[in-house]
């Protein structure tokens, strides 16, 4: 197929994947004794795949109807008060960032970085097929992401109950969980406390009082972004020459944010770390 | 019994009426085969040949065929239960519940309805996790792709605002979580970073505009109800037909 040969070209892989992608094509020739008649072939197995999808949502609906609860009302909160299941990832995200980033930054993130996904990827292998081995990276970083997303939600369903308490499955849902004991610090005080830092603002911009810790926090923060982009570019030099400056960039962003998704987790689970970066127009 | 079937088979495909709608015959031979995918319109979707492993269900799992399958569904139950369904506050949750009580087969309309709901946002998630296992993403498909997102927020979307119709506490609730966070988006929320210093408030910020007021009322409904069932099925749709037309454009992907 030409596509494959031209898409070689404009994004300039290694010479050797190359040269397997000519003995691909060569072999993808097709000819009329490789392909079959849509019909009957493809339309029938369209028509049985509709017919048990239709018998599976009538078997559970009869099972299982639509539930209705009492009218909506603004004067009782229900406890927990749950969105759909396929959000309740992003609400559980609610449990360790401000609503800004969990309900409105990090889904537009997820939006954006999946429509990137085919502009970011110059690997011409593993088109129209499946296989770990030949796009190992994507792979992974991909089902990385996923994971997060259905663990997420997952946790919300079957985990949280009462004031969006941690439940297992044998424990009563009916009672509330005893109030946590865990105070919840930010970073900056966190470093104030142990490293002994004045609390006192070194510059004051507006509403804005610039500590050291503060400052700190600042750097830490960035300094996560620069480390983020700095060591594959010098330690896996191929990697970033196959995706160039504009590729590399960008997609280096979307995935070094990614992966600060479980970091700000088990620094709020394992350190009780309340916001990393604090100022008065956000916090996160 | 067969025979004669045929045999009937025979004599109505040869009346005028069959050949007007049809205009070839039965397809039971290559020829016709061809000509039927031609003529209808729904089948002309697809190619006359595909590539013999594009048959092959552990390729797609037919999971996009099944997403556009709940679609459709969705649309016909949608319909019937938009008979009975009046978007007013005071008597919303009383249709709703006249569905399951005094309808006709209502309670399970409404059922299907919701069930292929969540089947739609499941299928989509996984087509597209499938989509992205085979690489079918990368070129010349990465427009589609594209447009795959677009019908995944789009999906989303449609079942979420479906979900305050009810009128029933889950609604309600599970709206205003979600509309607590539009007030925080960043420079056009009351509540999100940089909001208030561009002069946001409650009554001319983001979730203003999604609910028509600052609290999930009657605006809200009517807002969420015109957005379910005329704007976001019509776009859509829309995205479907071009999500369709690139696959043939652009060719399946397929295995050798
Ligand atoms: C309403 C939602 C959607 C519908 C109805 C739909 C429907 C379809 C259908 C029927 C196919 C043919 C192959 C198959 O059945 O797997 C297909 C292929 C494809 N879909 Fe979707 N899709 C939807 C959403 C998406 C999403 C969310 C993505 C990705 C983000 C996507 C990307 C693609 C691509 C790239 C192909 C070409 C696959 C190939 O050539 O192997 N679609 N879609």
């Amino acid at each position: 197929m030409s596509d494959q040969a031209s898409d070689s070209l404009s994004s300039s892989p290694k010479k050797n994947s190359l040269a397997e992608l000519i003995k691909k094509t060569a072999l993808k020739k097709i000819g009329p004794e490789d392909t079959v008649l849509v019909w009957p072939n493809l339309v029938y197995l369209e028509l049985i795949c509709m017919m048990v999808a239709t018998a599976i949502l009538l078997f559970l609906s009869l099972v299982s109807p639509a539930p209705l609860e009492e009218l909506a009302s603004a004067d009782t909160t229900p406890n927990p008060t749950k969105a759909p299941w396929y959000f309740l990832g992003l609400q559980e995200l609610l449990v360790y960032f401000d609503p800004w980033l969990a309900g409105m930054v990090l889904p537009t993130f997820i939006i954006i970085g999946l429509i990137l996904i085919p502009y970011v990827d110059p690997n011409p292998l593993g088109k129209g097929y499946y296989t770990f081995k030949e796009r190992k990276f994507s792979m992974l970083g991909f089902g990385f992401g996923l994971s997060l997303w259905w663990i997420l939600i997952l946790i919300g369903v079957f985990f949280r109950g009462l004031d969006w308490s941690w439940y297992w499955p044998w424990d009563d849902p009916h009672v509330h969980m005893p109030a946590g004991a865990v105070k919840l610090i930010d970073l900056q005080i966190i470093l104030q406390n142990t490293l002994g830092l004045s609390e006192a603002p070194l510059v004051t911009l507006g509403r804005y009082a610039v500590t050291i810790g503060n400052l700190i926090t600042w750097a830490l923060f960035l300094g996560f972004y620069a480390v983020g982009f700095t060591v594959p570019f010098i330690f896996f030099r191929d990697f970033y020459r196959r995706l160039g400056f504009v590729r590399y960039n960008v997609m280096m962003f979307f995935f070094i944010s990614m992966m600060g998704v479980p970091m700000k987790i088990f620094l709020r689970l394992l350190a009780d770390v309340k916001y990393v970066l604090v100022t008065p127009w956000f916090k996160f | 019994m067969l025979k004669l079937l045929e045999q009937i088979r025979g004599i109505v495909n040869k009346t005028q009426v069959f050949k007007s709608i049809f205009r070839h015959g039965y397809p039971d031979t290559d020829g016709n085969r061809a000509l039927v995918m031609f003529s209808n319109v729904i089948l002309h979707l697809h190619p006359v040949r595909v590539q013999r492993g594009a048959l092959k269900i552990k390729f797609t799992w037919c999971l996009g065929g099944l997403t556009f399958f709940f679609f459709i569904m969705l649309a016909i139950t949608g319909v019937v239960l938009m008979f009975y369904y009046v978007p007013d506050t005071r008597r919303a949750y009383n249709d709703i519940r006249d569905l399951g009580t005094v309808i006709y087969f209502g309670s399970l309309f409404r059922a299907v309805h919701r069930w292929s709901a969540h089947a739609m946002v499941f299928s989509v998630w996984m087509h597209m996790t499938r989509v992205f296992m085979t690489g079918s993403y990368k070129p010349p498909r990465e427009f589609n792709w594209v447009v795959g997102v677009i019908l995944l927020v789009t999906t989303l979307v449609l079942s979420w605002t479906g979900y305050l119709l009810p009128w029933d506490q889950l609604a309600l609730w599970a709206v205003t979580v979600g509309s607590k966070m539009a007030e925080a988006t960043p420079f056009i929320g009351a509540s999100g970073p940089f909001g208030p210093e561009l002069g946001r408030n409650s009554g001319n910020d983001m979730a203003f505009a999604l609910l028509g007021g600052t609290v999930v009322g009657q605006s809200a409904l009517l807002r969420f109800y015109v957005l379910h069932c005329l704007a976001l099925p019509l776009i859509t749709a829309l995205f479907i037909a071009v999500h369709f037309w690139r696959i043939r454009k652009d060719g399946f992907s397929g295995p050798l």
